[in-house]
């Protein structure tokens, strides 16, 4: 660090002969790291100051006003959702729903991964692309498709299940199915993440570990536990707290099929919040339901970010 | 304990035939080393051996069973890679002992063996350490001590010493040696470096594409190659190969080329005489060439240009020119030459090698 690093030295070499004072200053100024390492990450932090910082901000002030936005009302925003049984309701359905999508995600995913993986490379390519569909699909739009299968009347689904001889059900009309309904095409349209981080993950695994491990006679069951899982491990928990994120902010596929119903029973935070932020012209109470989604967050990150922080060092 | 036998042995990839038709005896005890150039098949015939790799055609037989069905872990061996292969999550003292964990071995008896492994290792201190907080040499170690661990009836090692240091990769040569003559296992040990072949081997095989060159004690392949192959393979700095052509002059066979005319001496006068009037490659190795004296007959002796002097202390390397011919002389480090200086070199008449033209066998 102490030492002039060959690109720096390359700046300075090639100052011109004559160097005024300011441009001297300047050349002194580059020479320091960090100063060009702000100048080159100027754009993005902006972008991101833009994007996220601001709109955060935002909406913490937004939360502390009162419904006409016109007075300043503090947490009470807050407290009043505290009251509320369907903000508690909201609260259940989020949780449940963002655990079980993530673990199926996960599960599927490092299923399908291992299958995957075990092709020949051409198949591979060919399976890889295909799982790819759900994830590259706009949401909205097959969310739609999935509503035409859930459809109770005239869709495939009921008709399948009359074919085999059960009886038809109203999916997206009784709570628990509805509940299923939603979670179910989060956990398709999710799944290929999780697949495709997996997929490369594996090949990351050096194959020597695998000969070595069959040398000493794991099958392949203890191949998976011994070797796979703790090579994968920071892979896995990584994928865990990034859909955890996206998945609590599901927004289209509950917009689409339910609208939250029946009876709120569907709703998460993101489309509970629109409901009333913008159905019901309720801003800052809007807000202060997406906000409650921060804390939980961050609590999960910094879980799961300690434990890959212990597992490396 | 166990010897090991491979009879007709062949390996074909989709477009890559890389094991042929190798045949070979391991005696029970025996340290064979497989060396050859890179992508030779030494690898991909030692994974057969280990069951890593499908046999296309021919048989390996370890102890007394023919193996060639049996999973790797069934045919008894263990074996150690050039990258270590250690699990990175596991402690030193569980990648040891993980073989025997699978193979259900009682707690106390894994502790023991891994204990006496430690031990013979030098590797205590570090039973509770992660690989990563290992050096090279340590992880070596502890990839040497997996294996051993085991108890198995043959050690496999590819190439596990060449992602070490030079300084260290001799000391770790002389532990395994020291090793193999403490533990007494059989052991087939793959390198694509001589030196390795040469101090490690009981005997060494030596391949190209895919071939079984020779087989030999070292000294036999530096004395006695069966090729040109072998002749410029096993010796470091590698033989000179002068293309000369067989006369008759005086009653003697004299081998001779532009700038160069030797007498052919009477060992292999008998041999030689059926390619009176052709050509063959002549071989000398660089240590058998020396300064001449006045003392030395001019049958044996010829005049050089010194192109290079590269003094290594203990010895000297000159690169020189005779006529044509560029070669290499391993000279003590007394001689005082400069280059472009005239110098009269004399060989040891009864070290002289010669290959055929054609099928580069020795003659
Ligand atoms: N899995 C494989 N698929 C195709 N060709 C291979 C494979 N493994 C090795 N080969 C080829 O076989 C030949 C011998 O390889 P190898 O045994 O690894 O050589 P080495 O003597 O360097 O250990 C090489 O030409 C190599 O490219
Ligand atoms: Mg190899």
């Amino acid at each position: 660090m102490g030492r002039v690093s060959p690109d720096t030295a390359a700046v300075h070499a090639a100052a011109p002969a004559r160097v005024t004072p300011a441009r001297a200053r300047l050349l002194v100024r580059l020479r320091s790291r960090s100063a060009v390492g702000i100048v080159m990450t100027l754009p993005l932090i902006l972008l991101i100051v833009g994007l996220v910082a601001y709109p955060f901000f935002y909406a913490i002030y937004l939360s502390l006003l009162n419904k006409r936005e016109t007075a300043f009302v503090g947490l009470d925003n807050f407290r009043f959702l505290l009251t509320r049984d369907t903000f508690w309701l909201v609260v259940q359905t989020s949780f449940l729903f963002t655990s079980l999508a993530v673990l199926w995600k996960a599960i599927l995913g490092l299923t399908l991964a291992l299958v995957i993986h075990t092709l020949p490379p051409r198949g591979q390519r060919v399976w890889r692309g295909l799982s790819l569909i759900p994830w590259v699909m706009p949401l909205a739009l097959s969310s739609l498709g999935w509503w035409w299968i859930y459809e109770p009347t005239h869709s495939a689904l009921n008709w399948v299940l009359v074919l085999l001889g059960f009886s038809p059900k109203s999916w997206l009309a009784e709570p628990f199915w509805a509940r299923f309904s939603v979670t179910l095409v989060n956990i398709w349209y999710g799944t290929p993440f999780f697949m495709i981080t997996y997929l490369a993950g594996l090949k990351s695994i050096p194959q020597e570990l695998y000969e070595s491990s069959a040398i000493d006679g794991a099958n392949a069951a203890q191949r998976l536990r011994y070797v796979t899982l703790p090579m994968l491990k920071n892979i896995i928990a990584i994928t865990l707290l990034f859909s955890t994120i996206v998945t609590l902010a599901t927004f289209d596929i509950v917009r689409v099929l339910t609208r939250g119903g029946p009876r709120e029973w569907t709703h998460l935070f993101g489309t509970y919040a629109f409901e009333l932020g913008i159905a019901s012209g309720d801003v800052p109470l809007g807000a202060a339901v997406s906000l409650f989604m921060f804390p939980i967050l961050a609590v999960s990150a910094f879980f799961i970010l300690r434990g890959i922080r212990r597992s490396t060092s | 304990m166990a010897q090991v036998l491979m009879k007709d042995l062949n390996k074909k990839y989709d477009e890559v035939h890389a094991v042929k038709d190798v045949n070979l005896h391991v005696r029970d005890k025996e340290f064979i080393v497989l060396v050859g150039p890179s992508g030779c098949g030494k690898s991909t015939t030692l994974r057969m051996v280990a069951g890593l790799e499908e046999i296309t055609a021919g048989e390996i037989t370890i102890g007394d069973r023919v193996v060639n069905d049996l999973p790797p872990k069934d045919r008894d061996i263990a074996m150690v890679f050039q990258n270590y292969a250690l699990y990175p999550h596991m402690t030193v003292y569980d990648n040891m002992a993980f073989g025997l964990k699978m193979r259900k071995f009682p707690k106390a008896e894994i502790a023991k063996r891994v204990g006496d492994a430690a031990e013979i290792l030098g590797i205590q201190e570090l039973l509770r350490r992660k690989p990563r907080q290992l050096s090279g040499g340590q992880r070596q170690r502890v990839a040497v001590g997996r294996a051993i661990v085991r108890h198995p009836q043959v050690f496999l090692f590819d190439e596990p010493l060449s992602n070490l240091d030079a300084k260290l990769r001799v000391q770790m040569r002389v532990e395994l040696k020291r090793l193999h003559d403490r533990l007494e296992t059989t052991a087939i040990y793959v390198t694509h470096d001589q030196v390795e072949a040469m101090t490690l081997g009981d005997r060494v095989v030596v391949m190209k594409d895919g071939w079984i060159q020779q087989v030999g004690e070292p000294l036999e392949l530096y004395s006695k190659p069966a090729n040109r192959f072998v002749a410029g393979f096993i010796g470091s700095p590698a033989m000179n190969f002068m293309d000369v052509a067989v006369t008759d002059a005086g009653g003697a066979l004299w081998v001779e080329s532009n700038g160069l005319r030797v007498k052919v001496p009477p060992v292999h006068a008998g041999r030689l005489g059926a390619y009176r009037g052709q050509h063959v490659t002549l071989g000398i190795r660089p240590e058998d060439l020396r300064v001449a004296t006045g003392a030395d007959s001019g049958d044996y002796a010829f005049d050089t240009v010194v192109d290079v002097v590269e003094p290594l202390g203990s010895e000297i390397l000159l690169d020189l020119k005779a006529g044509d011919h560029a070669l290499v002389a391993r000279v003590e480090p007394t001689v005082r030459v400069k280059e472009h200086e005239q110098l009269r070199l004399a060989l040891q008449p009864e070290r002289l090698h010669f290959f055929d033209l054609k099928t580069e066998l020795s003659i």
